[in-house]
């Protein structure tokens, strides 16, 4: 017979009490549930089925009941090229979600553009002129790993949140306000550009 | 049942057809731009084209050797006989109207949709004659030889949209 695999009941005695601050509480429960919204646009969709399906197994982050709805997701992974005609209906969908929402952009042609960086007339470079974006995750397409990783740089992005705060509890000192924070997050492979750069290939020179 | 031949030669027979060429036993036909409905009409109604498999267009402008500017392809199919038939209309500009076939074969609805949205091929009496692909804003083009092929909506300077401002 398999014993239970004793977790956290193994390791305190029985009649312990836990102590937490509500705002850890809040975003333990927010990372360990991100439900995502059931949409792909083009090829990169095709990775992010596979990260939700058996061999990645995006349920293993507690990320893995797509929702068919934007009123019941807390997270877009806009996975694939984003037109034009499209773009106004990613914006929508967006604003249909409850907050706290977030947004991962999913391969090159989210990123900016992609392999339509330059020719094409229907793409437009980067979601993030059309919604906010939270991470970026750069490939094309990237593959399902990568994905995880972006997933779980959102999870470090809600356990940082600081909660909004007023002055109306007692505990509190009247008057005082703390703002709602999100930070970036940790080893997030964000560096400053080292100063206004030469372009050095034709598609980086900026023309007319 | 009548072989391609025999259609064509019956089209010829009616002063319809202005050319037609044979390639890997494909026929294609070449009809006026105001000949086309009769045309697609007596093609339906007598040979059993009751099929408008695809409708698109080529722009041969600087195409070598090419005298029209835009190239209409009707595709036909016939489900009894199991035969093909493709129809080409040239069209030049400012003239660049034919008559829809729509009332003929319902596919055509969408397809010359995207030939309107992509080559601005205007066709009369269509429905609901609106861009197909691109949005509604879109003003031009795309898919005639003479669109820029850079600097049309590039990322450089685009402001990008941060939570706050969502
Ligand atoms: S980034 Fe590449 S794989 Fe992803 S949607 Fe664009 S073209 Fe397809």
């Amino acid at each position: 017979m398999i014993q239970p695999q004793p977790w956290i009941e193994g390791r305190l005695p029985a009649d312990s009490v836990i102590t937490t601050t509500v705002e850890q509480a809040i975003n333990w429960a927010r990372q360990s549930s991100i439900w995502p919204m059931t949409f792909g646009l083009a090829c990169c969709a095709i990775e992010m089925m596979s990260a939700g399906a058996s061999r990645y197994d995006m349920d293993r982050f507690g990320a893995g009941a797509f929702r068919a709805t934007p009123r019941q997701a807390d997270l877009m992974i806009v996975a694939g090229t984003v037109t034009y005609k499209m773009a106004s209906r990613v914006r929508r969908l967006y604003h249909m979600m409850p907050d706290p929402k977030f947004v991962i952009a999913m391969g090159a042609c989210t990123v900016g553009g992609g392999p339509y960086f330059k020719w094409g007339y229907h793409v437009v470079k980067g979601v993030d002129l059309v919604v906010p974006v939270d991470v970026y995750v750069p490939g094309c397409p990237p593959r399902p790993e990568a994905l995880l990783e972006g997933l779980m740089r959102i999870q470090d992005k809600i356990k940082a949140h600081r909660i909004g705060k007023t002055g109306d509890a007692a505990w509190f000192k009247p008057g005082e306000k703390v703002e709602d924070r999100l930070p970036l997050p940790h080893h997030t492979g964000h560096v400053a550009a080292p100063g206004p750069q030469q372009a050095r290939t034709d598609h980086q020179k900026i023309k007319g | 049942m009548a072989t391609i031949a025999e259609i064509v030669e019956a089209l010829e027979e009616s002063g319809d057809v202005v050319a037609t060429s044979t390639f890997r036993g494909d026929t294609r036909v070449v009809v006026l731009p105001e000949r086309l409905a009769p045309v697609a009409r007596r093609l339906q109604v007598e040979f059993g084209f009751d099929m408008l498999i695809d409708v698109t267009c080529v722009d041969y402008l600087q195409y070598p050797g090419a005298r029209d500017r835009f190239g209409l392809v009707y595709s036909l199919f016939s489900t009894e006989s199991n035969q093909r038939l493709w129809l080409r209309v040239f069209l030049n500009e400012p003239d660049l109207e034919v008559d829809s076939l729509v009332p003929l074969w319902e596919s055509a609805n969408w397809m010359e949709r995207e030939v309107y949205d992509l080559f601005g091929i205007r066709f009369r009496r269509h429905p609901d004659l609106r861009r197909i692909l691109l949005p509604e804003a879109f003003t031009s083009h795309p898919l005639r030889k003479d669109y820029p092929l850079q600097g049309r909506g590039e990322r450089h300077h685009l402001p990008v949209i941060e939570r706050g401002e969502s």
